[in-house]
């Protein structure tokens, strides 16, 4: 439709306008006024730093960032790598940064889960199961987080002693020092079938587009899950029975005045978790919720009217435009989730945030610490809202 | 009054079957929303290959009536058949039902993130078991009568009112339908796009096609409807041959309707 | 056959009937909302069980086993015995009873309490008159002014006859409403500007409103509070001293102006173009569209996510216990560290929930409410 070359009258470039030195010019007065704003705003950072760098040395604080070489002399309880007092800062912060994702990443998990029931149930026409939903989610959502984790941490303490535990089945155990679990001794084969199983899961997943081709190809609906038990659970116990079928499970049993053995999960983080959970799930639910129903009645209607059964409305008309509106806010809460983590520190789980400012206690270098603790944060932060944006404008519905 | 309505052209040769059995066929059905009585005892029996308008002021029930035709509401008094079958709970009853009848919305309701073909192709693919290619010819024949088939990649959101609502209708009669329903197909239009969208109905009127059609526009009802039935308040008050409704209204509600919808003219 | 191709008009209208005893009245609605399907009548016979189970529960712990008060010893020492005998039995509503002035008040004079009392209310009322649709125009300003003038001679005194008193001894209550309040009375103005700013074709004062935007939602309020209270000391030149409370505040500011910001932001996105060149087309200077065209508009098309987010902070006040500020949640946290008291956490933290909870709920309810009544009109 485009001529090769352009026809002549139109190949100029637009003139450009020269820069006039008077105020009723908008372009200077723009140009003024950003230099205004920064001349002002750096000349109050200046001030700050310098005030800052002569406080440090007339209180002789060190800075910089050396001290993360040092011995910490610092004990952690609860740690994922190995870790002694003896061992750096560095390694100190890195496992609160672990512990920290720990709990993040159990968190987000369990909170998606709970928050969907939850946000489905309140669309429920069963009077009170919607009742019931609408008021866990109002209840936790007035009440601060704070509060309620200070709530599961007494609760926790209130538990009786590990002579008197509760004891609800076999090698499962209550008490004020935490939970304690029967754990499976990890062999070899279990490693094995867990890598069967993850294998057998992309199978299904290969198997699932295959059908779908056909199903295209002939209009014969092909059933999925036969495949789908035989390799994500059949594969893997097959690895495990051809492994030698180890199951050797570690119990725990009372010596002395604690447990020993067994999967240990400390009073803190159960707190903390069961806190963040239900707190989150909440604010989950309500997104859920609302995406639901954000989409109008008129696609349920025509998808109905063409004679689509419930489930495949769901799954083809509904369920693809509920999840464009669930997906931002729902990755907000997983934010504020790993944020809302920090509050560790007011029940004595050492996540980043209390390892960091026992480290700045011990160290006086308050900038560094609190540095260290923004950066981390920062970077999950930046980096879930890089992939959001680039998600949101990957689904963005196509309009004019 | 007979020249105030419009022909949009020559009148559409009837093709009412007698020799089989009712299409549609509504036995004093009664509705409530709540305690509002919605639905005043039809009765309306519909031939294969009859043409029928419905109109009326608005909360007349007008909606609400071919609504029930495809269970999208429920009735709670009286029976209604489609193509011989009752509607009741009986889910496999239903699922027939609306394998046979298709419906063209107000708001159009095209799924916003398939494609165009893709929104055709959908229940043949999936309710009628269709081969995915089988399905796309078929489409693209549909599309191309209603004269938009080069829209076939597109999305919704990239068309006009008038474009989305003619994909609607060729999306319905993918299905093969033996009746269709026209929910005030053309009342979220702008002027300059009503037109398209009545000569496919039109058109599809012309091919034999059992249609009921909620409609304010009049001169379609000329022009095409075997019948057209007047509702007031729930209840069909009048009905007959366009030229006895709209030439010769009996009931004064008939009348005071024709003169408020001509005032513009 | 159709026999009704004939005009046959039918005279008379027949009179609307009540609807079947099935679509109306307490049973219809019993059984399209608890007993509508076999499934749906097993979860609700099975929650209606449990919800009567820990109802009963609930009553006993709260109210039947529930100690009410505890006998004093000669030196003023509360005699808990009785509440450690009922071992979790009853709640020990005695420590409410005993301590409620501490954790109201925290360690205010105690003859003065009747000053932080009417602060209190007087928070109180500064919500309900901001709520209320009569005053949202430019008086809601002075109003402000006023009332948080009044409130600070109340809590510091010095005049009027009023002895003074030191910030160290305020605490509980009425420090979380300070907060929370200043906070938002300070970050709102300035949550519009970076709003603003963050809009403007201005670059440079483009990134600064968005580096400080993304900054502070990026990172936990907890690390802002530590900034506040050990790295202020520092900014500071020698000499020159801020107090706890005050650098607890600004760091709170500070982080509600970045979300609000957000909200804002929103409002003046969602306010069509045509009211932007329309102000343009009149020939108005920027700071008077803003100010008489956008702003009122943008801000009232906003009130509802601002609400929540005004929630959000309220709430999130409760971290200053961390820095070792006395608000509500510390108080109530400390008057549990007596021995006397020790291990009567749940009763504490339900006093101090329900106070919460009623500011929230409140305040939720009216948002929701507000954001009905505005979807309902901007249908039409």
């Amino acid at each position: 439709m485009s001529d090769a070359t352009v026809d002549p009258r139109f190949r100029r470039k637009p003139p450009k306008r020269p820069l006039r030195l008077s105020w009723s010019d908008e372009r200077v007065r723009g140009i003024v006024w950003q230099v205004v704003v920064v001349a002002i705003i750096g000349s109050i950072f200046y001030w700050l730093w310098s005030n800052t760098v002569h406080n440090l040395e007339v209180r002789r604080i060190a800075t910089g960032f050396g001290f993360l070489w040092r011995e910490a002399g610092l004990p952690i309880a609860e740690h994922l790598i190995p870790y002694e007092p003896t061992d750096t800062y560095f390694r100190a912060l890195t496992v609160g940064v672990l512990n920290t994702l720990k709990v993040a990443v159990v968190g987000i998990v369990l909170a998606t889960i709970l928050g969907t029931i939850i946000g489905i149930a309140r669309l429920s026409k069963n009077f009170l199961v919607s009742k019931i939903a609408g008021f866990y989610v109002e209840l936790l959502r007035d009440l601060p987080l704070l509060l309620q984790l200070l709530f599961w941490y007494t609760v926790m303490q209130g538990l009786p002693g590990p002579r008197q535990a509760f004891h609800p089945t076999e090698g499962v155990f209550f008490s004020n020092r935490g939970f304690r679990f029967p754990a499976l001794v990890w062999e070899g084969a279990h490693t094995a079938a867990l890598i069967a199983c993850v294998i057998g899961i992309v199978l299904t997943w290969l198997y699932a587009r295959a059908a779908r081709a056909r199903q295209m190809a002939d209009g014969q609906p092909r059933k999925v899950w036969p495949a789908a038990i035989a390799l994500i659970i059949g594969l893997p116990v097959f690895v495990w029975l051809a492994m030698g079928a180890p199951w050797t499970i570690d119990w725990p049993a009372l010596r002395g005045f604690n447990f020993r053995g067994g999967m240990a999960v400390s009073p803190e983080y159960a707190a903390l978790l069961i806190g963040l959970v239900t707190y989150t799930a909440a604010f989950i639910a309500e997104v859920v919720r609302a995406g639901i129903l954000s989409v109008n009645q008129g696609q349920w209607e025509a998808a109905q009217a063409l004679g689509l059964r419930h489930g495949s409305v769901l799954r083809l008309i509904v369920l693809p435009q509920a999840l464009r509106v669930i997906i931002p806010p729902m990755t907000s809460n997983y934010l504020n989730l790993t944020k809302n983590s920090s509050l560790a520190v007011a029940i004595g789980y050492q996540d980043i945030v209390s390892i960091a400012n026992t480290t700045l206690n011990q160290t006086g270098q308050a900038i560094e610490g609190i540095a260290i603790i923004m950066l981390v944060y920062l970077t999950i932060s930046l980096s879930i809202s890089l992939f959001m944006n680039w998600y949101n404008a990957k689904i963005a519905l196509v309009e004019r | 009054m007979s020249a105030a309505i419009e022909t949009l052209g020559v009148h559409v040769a009837s093709s009412v079957r007698t020799d089989a059995p009712p299409a549609i066929v509504l036995d004093k059905v009664n509705k409530w929303f709540g305690a509002l009585h919605v639905l005043r005892d039809v009765d309306l029996q519909v031939a294969l290959g009859e043409r029928v308008v419905v109109c009326g002021p608005s909360g007349s029930g007008k909606s609400t009536m071919i609504r029930c035709i495809n269970r999208l509401e429920t009735h709670q008094e009286g029976r209604i058949l489609v193509d011989g079958i009752e509607l009741t709970d009986d889910v496999r009853a239903l699922d027939a039902i609306r394998r046979d009848v298709g419906m063209v919305f107000q708001s159009f309701n095209l799924f916003p993130h398939l494609t165009i073909l893709e929104n055709c192709t959908l229940a043949p693919i999936w309710v009628r078991k269709m081969p995915k290619k089988h399905a796309e010819e078929l489409a693209m024949e549909y599309l191309t009568r209603v004269r938009i088939p080069e829209q076939a990649k597109k999305y919704p959101g990239q068309l006009s009112g008038g474009q989305q609502q003619r994909v609607a209708i060729a999306r319905a009669l993918c299905m093969k339908p033996k009746i269709m329903l026209f929910d005030e197909p053309t009342s979220a239009l702008d002027p300059e796009m009503i037109k398209e969208v009545l000569d496919t109905m039109v058109m599809l009127a012309a091919e034999g096609m059992t249609m009921i059609c909620v409609t304010h526009e009049m001169g379609f009802a000329r022009q095409v409807a075997d019948r057209v039935v007047f509702m007031d308040r729930g209840e069909i008050v009048e009905s007959g041959t366009p030229d006895q409704v709209f030439n010769d209204p009996k009931t004064e509600r008939l009348k005071l309707f024709l003169s408020q919808i001509l005032r513009g003219h | 056959m159709s026999d009704i191709t004939a005009n046959t008009p039918i005279h008379g209208s027949s009179a609307p009937r009540d609807a079947p005893m099935a679509t109306t009245g307490l049973i219809a609605w019993l059984r399209a909302n608890l007993f509508s399907g076999w499934l749906s009548t097993a979860v609700t016979l099975l929650l209606g069980y449990l919800i009567v189970r820990a109802v009963i529960g609930i009553v006993d712990w709260a109210f039947i086993n529930a100690i009410w008060s505890v006998p004093l010893s000669p030196t003023g020492v509360a005699q808990t015995q009785v509440c450690r005998d009922l071992q979790g039995a009853g709640a020990c509503w005695a420590v409410v009873t005993e301590k409620h002035r501490f954790m109201l008040f925290g360690t205010y004079p105690y003859e003065q309490h009747w000053r932080p009392a009417i602060v209190c209310l007087l928070f109180i009322g500064l919500y309900i008159v901001s709520a209320m649709r009569r005053f949202w125009n430019w008086t809601l300003i002075p109003i402000w002014a006023v009332t948080l003038t009044a409130i600070g001679i109340l809590m510091w005194g010095g005049v009027l006859g009023l002895p003074y008193v030191p910030q160290e001894r305020w605490g509980g209550l009425p420090i979380t409403l300070i907060l929370a309040t200043f906070g938002l009375a300070f970050a709102f103005p300035l949550s519009i500007v970076v709003a603003l700013g963050r809009r403007s074709n201005l670059p440079a004062i483009k990134v600064l409103c968005v580096v400080y935007v993304e900054l502070i939602r990026g990172v936990p309020l907890i690390s802002l509070l530590f900034m506040a209270s050990v790295m202020f000391p520092l900014f500071l030149p020698e000499g020159m001293n801020i107090d706890k409370l005050l650098r607890a505040q600004i760091a709170i500011i500070l982080f509600a102006g970045a979300y609000l910001a957000e909200v804002v932001r929103g409002g003046l996105q969602a306010l069509p173009k045509g009211q932007y060149e329309a102000a343009d087309a009149m020939g108005l200077s920027y700071w008077q569209k803003t100010g008489l065209i956008i702003l009122p508009q943008a801000l009232r098309l906003v009130i509802p996510p601002l609400v929540n987010t005004f929630i959000g902070f309220f709430k999130d006040t409760s971290l200053v216990l961390i820095i070792g500020i006395f608000d509500l949640l510390t108080a109530g946290k400390t008057a549990i560290v007596e021995p006397a008291w020790q291990g009567f956490g749940v009763e504490v933290y339900v006093f101090v929930g329900l106070i919460y909870l009623c500011f929230c709920f409140a305040m939720s309810k009216y948002s929701q409410g507000l954001e009905a009544e505005l979807n309902r009109h901007r249908r039409r």
